[in-house]
C-alpha cells in the first residue's frame, strides 16, 4: 500500500548538533502519528523536512508518493503546517489572515470570503472575525492557524506541537478541534511532548530520543509497555493512609507506593474501571479521598522505561536555537 | 534500504477535481505577490502609526538643514529650498526602504514565512509582495515632503511631465534599493539590528553625495571623486533637473543604470538567502 507519509533515514546536522540520526516514518491514509518527545529531541526538524521548508543531510520523504526534494511544488498542494508559535500574522484581523491563504491558494477573492466565513464558523471565531490576531487568547491563536490550515482542504496536515504552553481547558478545546479534523479525514502527523496528548489523538505514536525513534507502536501498545496507567489517591486524613494503601492495594491486585507525608498512595493499574470500585470502598471504610484520579505516565516516566535515562530538556535557548525551530546556523 | 513506492493512483482516488501542477507560472506568481503586498497594506491601514516615521523624516529633514545651512550655502534660505528638496526627495528615496528590512526580519521570526513557504506559491512571492507593499512608504513620504516644501515656498519650474519623470525615476531607485534593505533584513541576526546595519550602508551614500551641497569644490579630492561615483548624486541631479532645471541625461541615465545593477545583484542574492536561511 502507499503511505501518505512516508520517510526513510532522515539525517540532519545543524553545526556540531545532530539533530536526526537517521528515522524511519509512516503513515497511513486517514491515521493520525504523533512525534512524541522532549525539546531538542528532533519532532520539529523531522516536520521541517516533511513539510519541504529544510532539506535533509540524507535520507528520504514523499508525501502521497511525492518526493518532498525532487517535487515540493506537488508535495505543497497537498500539505498544511500549523507552527509551533502559531504563524497567523498577528496585525490581521481572523478574516484577513483566512483569505488571504485563500487567495494565495488560488481562490477568487469571493470564495475566499465564503471559505473564511465558513471556517471561522465551524472554529467558532466567528465573533472575533473582525479583530486582529494579536487580541486573541492563545486557545483562539491555535484555532485560527488550525482553520488557515484547512483552507485548500489538505490531505495531509502536519501540526507542530498543537497545544504547547495553552492552559488545560484551551487544550482541551483544541483537542476537540483537532479531533474534527481528523474525523474529516486527512492524514495528520502531530508533533508533541505530552504522552497524553498523543493517547488522546493518535493511532500510532512514534518515541523520539536524541533524533532517534526508540518507539513506534499504538498507543495502548506503548502504555503496557511503559507499566499502563497509575491509580493515585490522596487520602484527606493523613494518619490513614495505611488502611487507603490496604484498600488500593486489594482492588488493584498490586503494592502500592506510599508517602506518609503527603498522603500519597499510588499504585500500577490498567483498567480504568476499577476507579468507581476505589470509590465504593472508600464509601464504605468511611475514608475521604482529597484526590482520586487515574494517570497516563509522564513523558518522563515513558522515557525512563524506553531509553533508561529521563527525558533530558535542554534549555530553551538551546532548544530553539538547534531544533524546535530547525533553522540553525 | 527499502524502495519508497511510486505516486500511482493516490491523488486520483481522492476524489480530487484538479490534477497537481508541476510547477508556478509567471501569471501566478504575480498573483501571490500581489496578494502579499496587500497584506502589507492591509497591515498599514489596521496601524497607521506605522508611517509615523516616513511622515515626520521629511518635516525634520527639511527643517534641519534649511535652516541649518540654508542661508550659509546658498545666501538664502530661499534659494537653498531649491536646491535641498530636489536633493531630499533622493534621500528620502533612500530612507523609505529601511522600514523593509525590519519588517522582514520580525515575519521571519515569527515563523509567518513558513507558513508562506510551506504553501503552492511562487519562491520569490513573500519578497517581492514585501517590496511592492512597502510603496506605500514612498508615497507617503514624498507627499509630505513635497506638500510641507511647497508650504514653505518651493515651487516646480518645469512641466508635469519632468516632475512626474522625476518621481517616476526615484521610484524606480528606491525599488531597488528595497532589495537591499531585504538582504538586509534576511542577513540580520534579529530585527533590532536591520536599522545598524541599514545605517552604516545608507550613510556614506546619502550625505557623502550631492543631496545637501550642490557644489563639490570645497570637498577634498578623495570625497569628490567619491560623491562623483555615488549613484544618490545622479539620483539627486537628475531629480533636480526635472523639477527645478538642469541638466538631466546622463545623470538619469547613470542612475537607472545603478538601479539595474543593484537589482540584477541584491534579488537573486536575496533569493538565495531566502531559501538558506528562512
Amino acid at each position: 500500500m502507499t503511505y501518505m507519509i512516508e520517510a526513510e533515514g532522515l539525517t540532519k546536522r545543524f553545526g556540531s548538533t545532530q539533530a536526526l540520526r537517521g528515522i524511519d516514518l509512516r503513515a497511513e491514509r486517514g491515521s493520525v502519528l504523533a512525534l512524541l518527545g522532549p525539546n531538542g529531541a528532533g519532532k520539529t526538524t523531522a516536520v521541517r523536512m516533511l513539510a519541504t521548508l529544510l532539506k535533509p543531510d540524507a535520507g528520504q520523504a514523499r508525501i502521497c508518493g511525492y518526493d518532498v526534494l525532487a517535487e515540493p511544488v506537488q508535495v505543497r498542494q497537498l500539505i498544511a503546517l500549523t507552527g509551533q508559535f502559531a504563524s497567523v500574522d498577528d496585525e490581521l484581523t481572523g478574516t484577513e489572515n483566512m483569505v488571504m491563504i485563500g487567495r494565495l491558494l488560488g481562490l477568487s477573492r469571493t470564495r475566499a470570503k465564503r471559505r473564511a466565513a465558513e471556517l471561522l464558523d465551524r472554529f467558532e471565531l466567528t465573533e472575533a472575525a473582525g479583530r486582529a490576531a494579536k487580541t486573541y487568547s492563545g486557545g483562539m491563536r491555535r484555532r485560527l492557524d488550525l482553520a488557515a490550515s484547512l483552507i485548500g482542504d489538505p490531505q495531509v496536515l502536519f501540526l507542530d506541537e498543537p497545544t504547547t504552553g495553552l492552559d488545560p481547558r484551551a487544550r482541551s478545546q483544541v483537542w476537540e478541534t483537532i479531533r474534527g479534523v481528523i474525523a474529516g479525514g486527512a492524514t495528520v502527523l502531530l508533533t508533541t511532548q505530552y504522552l497524553e496528548e498523543a493517547d488522546e489523538l493518535a493511532d500510532r505514536i512514534a518515541v523520539i530520543d536524541k533524533g532517534l525513534v526508540v518507539a513506534d507502536d499504538t498507543p495502548a501498545q506503548l502504555k503496557t509497555m511503559t507499566g499502563g496507567q497509575t491509580l493515585i489517591v490522596r487520602a484527606a486524613d493523613r494518619s490513614r493512609v495505611g488502611q487507603l494503601a490496604g484498600i488500593v492495594a486489594s482492588v488493584t491486585d498490586a503494592t502500592p507506593d506510599i508517602s506518609p507525608e503527603t498522603g500519597l498512595v499510588t499504585a500500577p493499574a490498567s483498567d480504568p474501571a476499577l476507579l468507581p470500585a476505589v470509590v465504593r470502598r472508600l464509601d464504605e471504610a468511611g475514608l475521604m479521598a482529597a484526590e482520586l484520579a487515574f494517570r497516563l505516565p509522564s513523558l518522563d516516566e515513558v522515557f525512563l522505561t524506553l531509553t533508561g535515562h529521563h527525558a533530558e530538556n535542554p534549555a530553551d535557548s538551546d532548544e530553539s536555537l538547534i531544533d524546535d525551530d530547525g533553522r540553525a546556523a | 534500504m527499502t524502495t519508497l513506492q511510486a505516486p500511482a493512483a493516490t491523488i486520483a482516488s481522492t476524489g480530487e477535481s484538479n490534477p497537481l501542477r508541476r510547477r508556478i507560472g509567471a501569471g501566478q506568481a504575480l498573483a501571490n505577490a500581489l496578494t502579499l503586498a496587500w497584506r502589507n497594506v492591509t497591515q498599514l491601514r489596521h496601524s497607521p502609526e506605522k508611517l509615523l516615521d516616513v511622515t515626520l523624516m521629511p518635516i525634520v529633514f527639511v527643517v534641519l538643514f534649511l535652516y541649518v545651512f540654508g542661508a550659509a550655502v546658498s545666501g538664502s534660505t530661499h534659494s537653498y529650498l531649491e536646491l535641498l528638496l530636489p536633493g531630499l526627495v533622493a534621500q528620502m528615496a533612500m530612507f523609505a526602504t529601511m522600514g523593509l528590512g525590519t519588517a522582514l526580519c520580525e515575519d521571519i521570526h515569527k515563523g509567518v514565512f513558513d507558513r508562506f513557504r510551506s504553501l503552492p506559491i511562487a519562491r520569490s512571492a513573500p519578497l517581492v509582495g514585501a517590496v511592492l507593499g512597502d510603496t506605500a512608504r514612498f508615497f507617503v513620504v514624498m507627499v509630505v515632503l513635497t506638500g510641507f516644501g511647497s508650504a514653505l515656498g518651493f515651487r516646480f519650474h518645469t512641466g508635469v511631465l519632468p516632475v512626474l519623470a522625476a518621481f517616476g525615476l526615484a521610484y524606480v531607485f528606491y525599488l531597488a534599493v528595497c532589495w537591499i534593505s531585504v538582504l538586509i533584513g534576511l542577513i540580520a541576526p534579529s530585527p533590532e539590528t536591520v536599522q545598524g546595519i541599514a545605517f552604516i550602508f545608507m550613510m556614506p551614500l546619502v550625505f557623502g553625495s550631492s543631496i545637501l551641497m550642490p557644489s563639490t569644490s570645497t570637498m577634498p579630492g578623495w570625497l569628490q571623486a567619491w560623491v562623483k561615483v555615488n549613484p544618490v548624486t545622479h539620483l539627486a541631479d537628475a531629480v533636480r533637473g526635472l523639477t527645478v532645471g538642469g541638466p538631466v541625461g546622463s545623470h538619469a541615465m547613470y542612475a537607472l543604470a545603478w538601479a539595474a545593477g543593484i537589482v540584477l545583484v541584491s534579488f537573486p542574492l536575496a533569493m538565495r538567502m531566502y531559501r538558506r536561511r528562512v
